[in-house]
């Protein structure tokens, strides 16, 4: 049990979830790819407060932060998903490019 | 000894459900595929001392999947598996983006010179929490408590079905059906 081993398993499943954000093409599905990122992100932030800065609580309120981050992602995401969908029955990424550059 | 198999157990169990959620074929399968990932990471943090915020992890995951689950189903291409088919693009260059971040992430990690440990976890860290948050972390708190509460306006008013004054405007006339705005 090292920092390293920690953050390697951390950056494992941010590698995992950016594949999937990019790969799919159902916007629920590239929804999972970002919850595992932060999933990862998540484990990073414990990882650092346990082995580096334990004294203090910085730590721990960031990863209250980011749970969060992570509810309001889901809820707002299926909102959006909802909105799109129920106004032109797009449930694919590829539906929905109108803000492409 | 048993905190080395447990982390072990933990963190091979979080990767690779994790990577069976864009391997599996089912969507509920997938969903529980997630699930089991957010709960191993949930333990790798309990294993870290943080008692409290495993709890709420493992907790809130539970019952995020199961709303997730509903919605996989509402809105998948093959809810349950029994038309197998490919919903991915670019596949080899997503593969190729994400193995190369976690080959730079993972030389970042194993090249940089961590900073050695300063203090100690403090004997019972879900209260070290609650007063940082209760005292000097008190504007994160209520800046996240703002968040959440946009989030609920947000939330309702992009899922609440549209009628027809955000259809047509105030102006009912200009719409179709005989100008009365149906």
């Amino acid at each position: 049990m090292t920092l390293q081993l920690f953050l390697l398993a951390a950056a494992g499943l941010f590698a995992i979830g950016l594949y999937g954000a990019l790969s799919q093409q159902s916007i629920v599905m590239l929804m999972m790819g970002l919850e595992l990122m932060l999933n990862g992100v998540i484990l990073a932030t414990a990882a650092f407060w346990y082995f580096l800065t334990p004294g203090g609580s910085d730590g721990q309120v960031l990863i209250v932060v980011i749970i969060t981050a992570m509810a309001v992602e889901m809820a707002a995401g299926f909102a959006v998903v909802t909105a799109i969908y129920r106004s032109r029955q797009v449930d694919m990424t590829d539906g929905a490019s109108d803000l492409r550059g | 000894m048993a905190a080395t198999v447990l982390f072990w157990v933990l963190a091979v169990a979080a990767v690779g459900f994790g990577f069976a959620v864009f391997r599996l074929g089912s969507m509920a399968q997938v969903t529980f595929a997630l699930l089991a990932s957010f709960l191993a990471v949930a333990g790798l943090v309990l294993l870290l001392g943080l008692g409290y915020l495993g709890v709420v992890i493992a907790l809130m995951m539970v019952i995020e999947m199961v709303i997730m689950a509903v919605f996989m189903i509402m809105y998948m291409m093959n809810p349950a598996g029994l038309m197998p088919m490919a919903m991915y693009h670019n596949k080899a260059g997503s593969m190729t983006i994400a193995v190369g971040t976690f080959a730079v992430l993972a030389a970042g990690i194993l090249l940089v010179h961590w900073p050695v440990r300063r203090g100690v976890p403090p004997p019972d860290p879900t209260f070290a929490l609650g007063e940082a948050l209760m005292s000097g972390q008190m504007l994160t708190m209520m800046t996240l408590g703002v968040a959440l509460f946009a989030t609920i306006v947000t939330c309702v008013v992009l899922a609440t079905n549209r009628g027809r004054y955000d259809r047509f405007g105030d102006d009912l006339r200009s719409g179709p059906a005989g100008g009365d705005g149906r």
